[in-house]
């Protein structure tokens, strides 16, 4: 099953942000497993560019809201304003009615403000003055938010972390990648230049695709055999959750067509559990402090194939 | 020991206190009624303390608490040492410690008292039923330390796992049983203070005495036969013979043995048969007449009784040859023949008028004056009953000559009485009469009701003759049972009612399973453990050979659970152990699969370290992933990645 097209995709962000693969890759995962993204990380490291590199190659509108912590629900949904000339109120559709949303700094906002954006990433609709408007699709939210510990932040409870499908950092790029990128053309005309690879209506096709994907028994064992082991050893605060465990093999699943497989292979899901376990799992004695990679690593080692 | 201390969780009391009740409420009946209730409200109080989730009490109130108990137990028994003193101070301890319950250490030792009180209920029954209701408890006691460890599966989770838990215990539990070496005497014989009064056969005999017992269907003995059962009417079990006679009692000699081995000379056919004697309190150990050998550890009275040289606490089992065409006492000693005239004073004028005059019409011709006496039973038309009117001082005149109803005593203390009226030497002998065979194991079964007494009488030349003067008046009460020969609408025990045809059913099939308990678990003692392995081909095993027999029977048991559980574990994919051999065979290249590494993963790596091999390791990567992993792949595909793994060669 090869899909040329994803790989032109990725070519095309990778050429605008440099040494970030697997992080791009599992960006573009998370989209096609229609999950949103949060980036955590801190500010100035391609966050942005990212949000509108994937924008711009998917072919999908983009909007972006920035939280401050005077936003109210409706600087995000839309607001009804009173028109003279027709004599009625007419909804002014807020910055969500986009096919990719970047939430900027989400933990800035009061949580009031953080679960309107939460509720219409989870229902894909907005409800407003009693009416229901289905939001565009596909719909993509990559949230970024700061490092909890900076000061004037609202961090998102645990139940509203779990809405994002995955969560990644992308980190400080390597010399070689840095040295590349400082020397090279201004990214804002790159992603300008950018043409769209593929339509929202295919895009709509590859999600599709991606739900088809074949999970055998064995790597259905394998799952639940990881989630076993994150509620029985002693080592995590709380088990995967059966939607954590869903979250895992959809993402899996885009993993393997990111891969050209048609089916799901455990390489896939120690690839994503990162991401996965990232904002879900946090093990007793933070495990080389709580850095998702080490804290994946151990629960991969620690549970054999069956 | 940061475990030992962890506090007691709630949910772990709730198991503590069921644990502590179930090994409790069994002994509430062995135990005096102020300890009963003593230790309900300490149960009840750690159920308040639970439920409210109060303080524990103070240390010193649980000091005096326990100095309370002990010397409560003190002044009951008068001892603290011994079964029931033991248990009874076991059980306060365990109300106690239940005060006490502040770290997990506590949890344990209350568990561990727990099983321990399990054992003491075995010391005073070890019945079928006590067996089921330990189980149980020792069920409830085993999640209770199940939940000591780990408190958080619910309750009938733990449950099932103390059970399965057990369930694999229980191969060990046999081969111990059956191999482990044992000693002689009983498995639960505590010999100071297991004396409990028990109905049976006396000592004497009175109007009514045994009339008392046909009222009661304890089991008195079990007789397996090998061969036939004898006749009905042959089968006299020998108790106690009396020959002395105070004017209303009939009573024992009081001199204890007088031979250890059989002093008469036996002829005629004999039976062979194995008798188990439940406890019966006295020294009878009960032969068929006459035996031929004694049972072990008893000797033969002037009367030729056998009596065992202690009381008779446990359960007995014996071996006998009995040969009933035999009349023991050819040549009698003096005083036994003295003794068996003897008459008390004045009384019955009636009988001794008839016996002095049959002494007048015979002489000293003993046989004829024995005729002429089984004539006048057979001519008075005498009944046979269960409910005699009272007798008067002249019992005997009475009985023969105005009531003429009576019961065995009555018969047999008349018959007696004449004769030595009329100077024949004659004796009652008490005992059991018949039986009934259990048509489920074959055992005959002799119960309190066929308890019975009928007399001998010495004729010169032949010895004593053993005469039934109940048979001449009621011979079915000999040729079948007593059912057959009281008079119908007479009270009978339950069991032995003829109507209830499925009610002896039950009572037979319920009785073989008791008996089976008894002879093959309670009574299971070196001589059984040697013919049992005997019967297994095994010889005639030391203890020695028995202790490894033991140790090497354990290991393959373990071995073969351990192999069970891991089977059960891994049930292994065909296409895993092809690849598991796979991976093995470039372990041993130094390229070690990690078991976590996805196939393609390790293939990647393992391709790099062996350039050479790099085509034939990803080939069978995909293979294996194809089975595993893909959809629909085919039983072709096992049998190539066998194939190319056969022929891989790192």
């Amino acid at each position: 099953m090869r899909l040329p097209e994803l790989d032109a995709v990725l070519a095309d962000i990778n050429r605008i942000i440099l040494g970030k693969e697997q992080p791009i890759r599992l960006a573009l995962a998370c989209l096609l497993a229609r999950g949103h993204l949060l980036i955590e990380d801190l500010p100035g490291v391609g966050k942005t560019t990212l949000a509108h590199v994937l924008a711009r190659v998917l072919g999908l509108d983009f909007q972006r809201i920035q939280f401050t912590s005077d936003m109210l629900p409706a600087d995000i949904l839309g607001v009804s304003i009173f028109d003279r000339g027709s004599g009625a109120f007419h909804f002014h559709p807020g910055p969500i009615f986009t096919q990719v949303v970047l939430a900027d700094e989400i933990n800035r906002a009061t949580p009031k403000a953080q679960s309107a954006l939460l509720e219409a990433m989870e229902e894909r609709q907005v409800t407003a003055e009693g009416k229901t408007r289905p939001l565009p699709e596909p719909f993509f939210v990559i949230a970024t938010q700061n490092p909890a510990h900076q000061i004037g932040t609202f961090p998102l409870p645990e139940s509203q972390l779990d809405r994002f499908l995955l969560k990644i950092e992308l980190g400080y790029p390597d010399p070689v990648a840095e040295r590349e990128l400082l020397a090279g053309a201004d990214r804002q005309k790159m992603v300008a230049s950018l043409a769209a690879r593929i339509t929202p209506q295919r895009l709509v096709e590859l999600q599709a695709t991606v739900r088809e994907i074949h999970a055998s028994p064995a790597l259905i064992d394998y799952v639940q055999a990881l989630a076993a082991h994150t509620r029985t050893a002693p080592r995590w605060q709380a088990g995967l959750s059966p939607r954590a465990c869903l979250a895992l093999l959809a993402v899996a699943r885009a993993w393997a067509v990111l891969d050209s497989r048609n089916h799901v292979m455990p390489e896939d899901v120690q690839a994503v559990l990162p991401g996965i376990i990232a904002h879900r799992l946090r093990p007793v004695d933070e495990i080389a402090h709580g850095d998702p990679e080490a804290v994946a690593a151990a629960l991969i080692e620690a549970v054999p194939l069956p | 020991m940061a475990r030992a201390n962890r506090p007691v969780s709630r949910r772990q009391a709730w198991w503590l206190l069921a644990g502590a009740l179930a090994a409790f409420l069994p002994l509430t009946q062995q135990i005096p009624l102020w300890l009963a209730l003593a230790s309900s409200a300490a149960f009840a109080w750690r159920a308040a303390l639970t439920w409210r989730q109060w303080h524990l009490p103070p240390k010193w109130l649980l000091v005096l608490l326990v100095i309370a108990g002990t010397v409560g137990v003190f002044l009951q028994y008068r001892s603290i040492i011994g079964r029931t003193p033991g248990i009874a101070l076991l059980v306060v301890f365990l109300a106690l410690k239940l005060l006490e319950l502040r770290a997990a250490r506590d949890a344990i030792v209350t568990a561990l008292l727990c099983y321990f009180l399990v054992l003491g209920q075995f010391l005073f029954t070890q019945t079928i039923p006590t067996a089921l209701l330990s189980s149980l408890t020792v069920l409830i006691t085993t999640a209770t330390m199940l939940a000591a460890s780990d408190d958080r599966p619910p309750p009938l989770m733990q449950l099932r796992r103390a059970g399965l838990m057990l369930a694999q215990a229980m191969p060990f539990m046999l081969l111990l049983f059956v191999l482990f070496p044992r000693v002689q005497g009983p498995l639960w014989g505590l010999p100071q203070d297991r004396y409990t009064a028990v109905s049976g056969i006396s000592d004497t005999m009175s109007p009514g005495s045994i009339a008392q017992l046909s009222q009661s269907d304890a089991i008195a003995f079990r007789v397996q036969f090998k061969g036939q059962v004898p006749p009905q009417s042959q089968l006299y079990w020998r108790g106690p013979v009396m020959p002395s006679f105070d004017g209303r009692t009939w009573s024992v000699r009081q001199t204890l043995g007088a031979y250890t081995e059989i002093p008469y000379a036996v002829s005629g056919a004999s039976v062979d048969y194995e008798l188990t004697l439940e406890p019966n309190g006295k020294f009878w150990v009960f032969s068929l007449e006459m035996p031929g050998n004694l049972p072990p550890d008893s000797v033969l009275t002037a009367d030729y009784q056998p009596i065992a040289r202690q009381l008779v606490r446990n359960r007995l089992r014996y071996t006998q040859r009995a040969w009933p065409e035999t009349h023991a006492g050819l040549i009698e000693s003096r005083a036994v023949l003295r003794d068996a005239l003897v008459l008390p004073a004045g009384g019955n004028p009636r009988v001794r008028a008839l016996a002095d005059e049959w002494q007048r019409r015979h002489g000293d011709d003993s046989a004829a004056i024995l005729a002429t006496a089984q004539e006048f039973f057979n001519r008075q038309l005498l009944i046979y009953t269960l409910n005699p009117p009272l007798l008067g001082p002249d019992m005997i005149d009475e009985f023969l000559f105005d009531t003429r109803r009576g019961f065995c005593e009555h018969f047999a203390a008349a018959f007696v009485y004449v004769l030595r009226a009329a100077g024949v030497p004659a004796r009652v002998v008490a005992g059991y009469q018949g039986g009934e065979v259990n048509p489920v194991d074959g055992y005959l079964v002799v119960r309190q009701y066929d308890a019975h007494a009928w007399t001998e009488v010495w004729i010169a030349g032949r010895g004593w003759v053993r005469i039934d003067p109940t048979a001449i008046s009621a011979p079915s009460r000999i040729n079948s049972n007593l059912a057959a020969a009281v008079p119908a609408g007479e009270a009978l025990p339950f069991l032995v009612r003829t109507d209830l045809s499925w009610v002896r059913e039950l009572r037979y099939r319920l009785d073989a399973v008791t008996n089976g308990w008894n002879q093959w678990v309670l009574g299971y003692n070196p001589q059984k453990q040697r013919d049992f392995l005997a019967g297994l081909g095994l010889g005639e095993p030391d203890w020695r050979s028995m202790t490894a027999a033991l140790a090497v029977l354990c290991g393959l048991v373990l071995l073969g659970l351990t192999g069970w559980v891991l089977r059960k574990r891994m049930r292994v994919d065909p296409a895993v152990a092809a690849w598991r051999k796979f991976t093995r065979r470039l372990g041993a290249q130094g390229i070690v699969w990690h078991s976590w590494e996805g196939p393609l993963a390790f293939a990647e790596r393992a391709a790099a370290k062996a350039p050479a091999h790099a085509q034939a390791i990803h080939e069978i990567a995909a293979l294996y992933v194809r089975l595993r992993y893909a959809p629909g792949a085919s039983p072709q595909d096992l049998l190539s990645l066998r194939q190319r793994i056969a022929e891989f060669r790192p």
